[in-house]
């Protein structure tokens, strides 16, 4: 049974009282109303103690009312869905919402790591650097404890269940941030027919002024002002309006990207929705109308539940109608938590005591105070504060004039909220994202925007502008300046007209002094960091604030020190005598906020993640259940394993098949470009190392690509079709990159020749027959054809017509054995295949994979460029000097292999291993040594880089990259495994039919 | 990502472009004739100033063109792009053609 919500007020506040929602935490149910946040709910219902702290495990609570809360982290919902780390004050309230604590263990009210409070002497600044790291041998231990208890939730134990979606935005005008300056922007920007898109992280728009509550703008409260307003821009066909939508980023060029929560605050989600978007815009112009952020005092125990920061006090009183605290401690050095007085006691709560560190207070919310008779101590300060899971009361004293100093007695005060206030602080994350340099200003004692360095201005408290009056005016004038300079003329409505309300300066006071030695004055709750770690680090010589950062880790965490950047800054400046601007600030960098991984996937999961290339054959060969290989994209037949058979049964049958009879091999992948035009020839000849110019028609040709470095690029046969036609194949995974490659000379180096390249790899599929039996199947299914040895040679190439298809067949070799390449219109590649498969059945025709096509070359000795090759590797290195023109006066790389270092000795050279034990395969990637010794290191000379079982040769064969190894043949040397050392003797790469014998069949 | 307005197909993301490095290297017209240091200038050795350079960029998932392209490495602005085997309009752009100490080597 849900309890009653003894903290809700009787009225007011943007909820729903009509409905209750009904949501656990921590295993308890409670109810609230639709329009509160988890955070406002839990207070209605008197929950102040959310979580423990990071290192000393302290009771800790719900501090503000938006993205900066530090404490406040949740783990919400459960099973797959469960996400940690999300701030209550920015969760929707819905039914049936399910929500925890973190970084407890056991339990919130009984956690054994709270005795870290009593050993705090082992937290200092830099604990992790310090107390962990002796013995390091008990480094493993110290880590499952600090894993244990630093908690910071529980990820999911499954995949996401929920979808996601990207959105590109283009607008003239991106507005970010919906208070009263983004809403005075776009409408005034919106008048100019500019598009605009207005993004505000919140459910509702308004900003702090619906905290506020006291404000009129053009004759309205606030709130209806910003009601009209967001109805008018609603209406406007160019604006659109996102809720709940956080800009997380500023890149380069007006870049921003945003998170759209588009379905967490719904119990039901409509199956139609995704769970969030990531929105991608790009924007002509910027408004950054971010706002401000309260800053904490750093006082003794000001982290006790019920500390809240003045401004999210009276935020939950007026948006929430929930009172934090019925005996409430205004504790200020500014005018603007008077306003939280004001709310406090508006709202029928005591207002205990306002504290005002200022010695003499004025202006017209002091006075509005002063008026109602509430107590105010001025040029008084907390000292201290009492409580444990919540707060209980606190001591005040007179501040010295020093400001460092308190004096006189002590005088309790009982109350069971604080409402702290140093300050606000525009929030200029993004931005500082954008470049722009900040500037100090010491009216506010906070950074604000100075030199922008992209297109883009900040509107309203963000710039540094607080009085309301003010923020109408500047952010409808940077409305209207930045629509315009995105190219949209028009005549802007009047800025809007709201009271003025002159407020005094605040007086700084970065750490207010305390009577009690051992109290801890934290700077930043979520991190676990007093006000003692930033000046010792200061005293330990840590200078640099980007230093001070890491040693302390102020600053870091799920909020990136919002609440508490400027204060850590005011410390350490204060600690190296220095002035704050001279301190400057930490990197702001992207992401703002915490973006689920989700968010950033999109769609592009699963299945979805990459594209999968099949080939024409893939069905035949899925339904006769062949294995498969990615190969880059590709999906390729890996082998095709009987009933019963292992993949080396498998690949031993297809060997001896493809030797012995006939095997067929699809070979679509096969990386084709069509290359036409009077200059094809001249081309070729200066990108591949042999001569081209006159290789006749119907002939074909290998090829080897260099880089002007003179290491191999790429491989392949080409053929010249016509005088002026070429067709080109590459690797597999080569194929886009060397149409880029050839383009890329075209294009820049050589625009004088008349060259066509056409990418062709997917209109062909191909298969490629193989064995002594090739020729008969082939004949079988061709008559226009003449396939004798005289007419269509080794390296010839002729077209006709193959089982009724128009086919080119290529007489080419990749495995020694007479094989034809048959081209055939992508289409008819499924006919082909069966086509060849029926023809081939009186001879056993046998399909196989990529793994023994693999054995096949290697028993020849043929390479595969990114196997044999890694871009360091010369045709001399893999003993393919005969492919290398003597004679051009040019090709790529040519003057690359000319250099001292392709000729000295020492170089690794291509050659055979056999493993002195046959029936051992070494690992491929195995490093190869002269000598084994007892220890590493050892000298490598070389490395394992194809290696397989050849049934062939009965036995096993490798290829390797070895020092000097052409002039290692017959020497044995060693591979050192992880378990045992293996032995192997170098031989000449080609381990069957050296001579070529074969070819003809 | 930068915005880039390819020559051909107007304003881009930066992920439809391919980044080619410094533009206006001159392959070596006879590269027999390049001693080492020339070839090793030409092949490994570049040219990375702080402020504007002279880029090429390639239209990858668009018309597949090489351009040119006068960018700032400290503010990423974009100052011009122009043809490949142009040269930039832009008096700063020409003024750091100038400067790169290719333009001596191939002088010299």
């Amino acid at each position: 049974m849900a309890r009653r919500q003894p903290f809700r007020l009787a009225e007011g506040g943007a909820i729903d009282r009509r409905r209750e929602v009904h949501f656990t935490f921590n295993g308890r149910r409670y109810k609230g109303h639709p329009g509160d946040t988890l955070a406002s709910a839990l207070l209605a219902n008197g929950v102040h103690f959310i979580g423990r702290s990071f290192k000393y495990h302290r009771p800790r609570g719900i501090v503000a009312a938006g993205a900066e809360e530090p404490n406040a982290l949740v783990q919400l919902g459960t099973g797959v869905r469960t996400e940690p780390n999300i701030r209550a004050t920015e969760i929707a309230l819905y039914d049936g919402l399910v929500a925890a604590s973190q970084n407890v263990w056991p339990s919130l009210h009984f956690d054994a790591a709270a005795l870290n409070q009593v050993f705090a002497g082992l937290f200092p600044a830099g604990f992790y650097y310090k107390t962990f790291m002796w013995p390091a041998s008990q480094w493993p231990r110290y880590e499952w404890l600090i894993r244990r208890i630093a908690g910071l939730g529980q990820a999911p134990p499954g995949r996401d269940p929920d979808r996601y979606e990207k959105m590109h935005g283009h607008a003239d005008l991106l507005i970010v941030g919906g208070g009263v300056a983004g809403l005075a922007a776009a409408r005034a920007a919106a008048a100019t027919g500019a598009r605009i898109i207005l993004a505000e992280e919140g459910a509702d728009f308004g900003g702090q002024t619906l905290a506020d509550g006291d404000q009129r703008i053009d004759g309205l409260p606030a709130a209806d002002w910003v009601a009209a307003t967001v109805a008018q821009l609603e209406a406007a066909p160019e604006v659109t309006l996102l809720r709940r939508t956080q800009v997380t980023a500023y890149h380069d060029h007006n870049y921003l990207t945003a998170v759209e929560r588009v379905t967490d605050h719904l119990a039901g989600p409509p199956a139609h929705l995704p769970r969030q978007r990531l929105w991608k815009m790009r924007a002509r112009q910027v408004v950054l109308a971010t706002g401000a952020i309260e800053r904490p005092l750093v006082f003794a125990d000001n982290d006790r539940p019920g500390v809240m920061l003045a401004g999210a006090v009276r935020a939950y009183i007026r948006r929430h109608a929930v009172l934090p605290g019925r005996e409430v401690v205004i504790f200020t050095n500014n005018d603007d938590a008077y306003r939280t007085a004001l709310a406090v006691d508006d709202a029928g709560a005591k207002v205990a005591a306002i504290v005002d560190a200022r010695p003499s207070p004025a202006g017209p919310l002091v006075a509005a105070a002063r008026a109602r008779g509430l107590p105010i101590h001025a040029g008084h300060v907390v000292v201290e504060t009492r409580g444990r899971a919540r707060v209980k009361g606190c001591a005040i004293m007179k501040l010295a004039a020093d400001g460092q100093s308190v004096n006189g007695v002590a005088r309790p005060i009982n109350c069971d909220c604080i409402a702290m206030s140093g300050g606000w602080t525009p929030s200029v994350h993004l931005f500082s994202q954008s470049r722009g340099t900040l500037d100090w200003d010491a009216d506010l004692a906070a950074f604000v925007p100075g030199t922008s360095r992209a297109e883009e201005s900040s509107a309203g408290a963000a710039a540094g502008v607080f009085d309301l009056a003010e923020i109408a005016k500047q952010a409808a004038r940077v409305g209207i300046e930045r629509a315009r300079a995105s190219g949209h003329k028009g005549r802007p409505p009047a800025a809007p007209k709201a009271e003025a309300s002159a407020e005094a300066p605040l007086m700084a006071i970065w750490q207010v002094p305390t009577s009690r030695r051992r109290a801890k004055r934290f700077v930043d709750f979520q991190n676990d960091v007093t006000a003692a770690d930033i000046a010792l680090a200061a005293r330990e010589g840590y200078q640099s604030v980007e230093h001070v950062k890491r040693y302390t880790t102020t600053g870091m965490g799920t909020d990136q020190g919002r609440t508490s950047n400027v204060n850590a800054l005011a410390l350490l400046a204060a600690a190296r005598d220095a002035e704050i601007p001279a301190v400057g600030t930490t990197t702001f960098r992207p992401p703002l906020a915490p973006v689920p991984i989700g968010a950033y996937a999109g769609r592009a999961v699963g299945p979805l993640f990459e594209p999968v290339r099949t080939t024409p054959m893939d069905a035949w060969q899925r339904a006769h259940g062949a294995a498969f290989e990615h190969v880059g994209q590709w999906m390729r037949a890996w082998y095709y394993p009987r009933a019963g058979e292992t993949m080396a049964q498998a690949v031993a049958r297809e060997c001896r098949a493809a030797r012995n009879t006939v095997g067929l091999l699809d070979a679509s992948t096969l990386g084709k470009i069509d290359v036409k035009g009077p200059d094809a020839a001249e081309f070729l000849n200066r990108v591949y190392t042999n001569n081209w110019l006159k290789l006749p028609v119907g002939r074909a040709r290998y090829g080897l690509m260099l880089g002007d470095d003179g290491m191999v690029k790429d491989d392949g046969v080409t053929a010249r079709l016509a005088e002026n036609h070429f067709h080109m194949t590459t690797t597999t995974g080569g194929a886009a990159a060397v149409l880029d490659w050839l383009e890329e000379w075209l294009q820049t180096e050589w625009p004088d020749l008349r060259v066509y390249l056409t990418s062709v790899t997917e209109q062909w599929a191909v298969a490629s027959i193989c064995g002594p039996k090739a020729r008969d199947v082939l004949a079988r299914l061709t008559d226009d054809i003449d396939l004798s040895p005289e007419a269509l040679p080794h390296m010839a190439v002729t077209a006709g017509t193959v089982a009724g298809l128009p086919a080119r067949v290529f007489r080419v070799s990749f495995t020694g054995e007479l094989s034809f390449e048959i081209n055939v219109p992508s289409r008819h590649g499924p006919a082909l295949w069966t086509a060849l498969m029926a023809a081939g059945a009186a001879f056993d025709i046998t399909p196989y994979g990529t793994e023994t096509m693999h054995v096949l070359r290697a028993e020849k000795g043929f390479i595969i460029v990114g196997q044999e090759t890694d871009g360091s590797v010369s045709p001399n290195d893999l003993g393919m000097d005969w492919i290398v023109s003597k004679t051009k006066a040019d090709f790529i790389g040519k003057r690359g292999l000319a250099r001292a270092d392709l000729a000295r000795g020492g170089r690794k050279q291509l050659v055979g291993l056999l493993a002195s034990d046959p029936a051992v395969v070494l690992p491929e990637g195995a490093q190869i040594v002269e000598a084994v010794t007892p220890q590493p290191p050892m000298a490598m000379i070389g490395h394992v880089t194809s290696s397989y079982h050849s049934v062939t040769c009965g036995r096993s064969i490798a290829l390797a990259l070895v020092a000097d190894g052409r002039a290692r043949i017959g020497e044995t040397v060693s591979l050192p495994l992880a378990d045992k050392t293996l032995t192997a003797e170098v031989t000449a790469p080609q381990f069957f039919d050296p001579e070529g014998a074969r070819l003809d069949g | 990502m930068l915005l880039i307005p390819c020559p051909w197909c107007g304003p881009r993301d930066e992920s439809e472009f391919q980044y080619g490095g410094e533009a206006h290297k001159k392959r070596p017209a006879d590269p027999a004739a390049a001693d080492d240091r020339a070839w090793g200038q030409y092949l490994y050795h570049g040219h990375n100033p702080k402020g504007l350079y002279l880029e090429r960029w390639r239209h990858a998932a668009g018309c597949r063109r090489w351009f040119n392209v006068a960018r700032d490495t400290v503010s990423h602005e974009i100052v011009e792009v122009y043809a490949a085997g142009d040269l930039p309009r832009d008096a700063a752009a020409r003024a750091v053609h100038a400067a790169n100490w290719r333009r001596a080597e191939e002088d010299g």
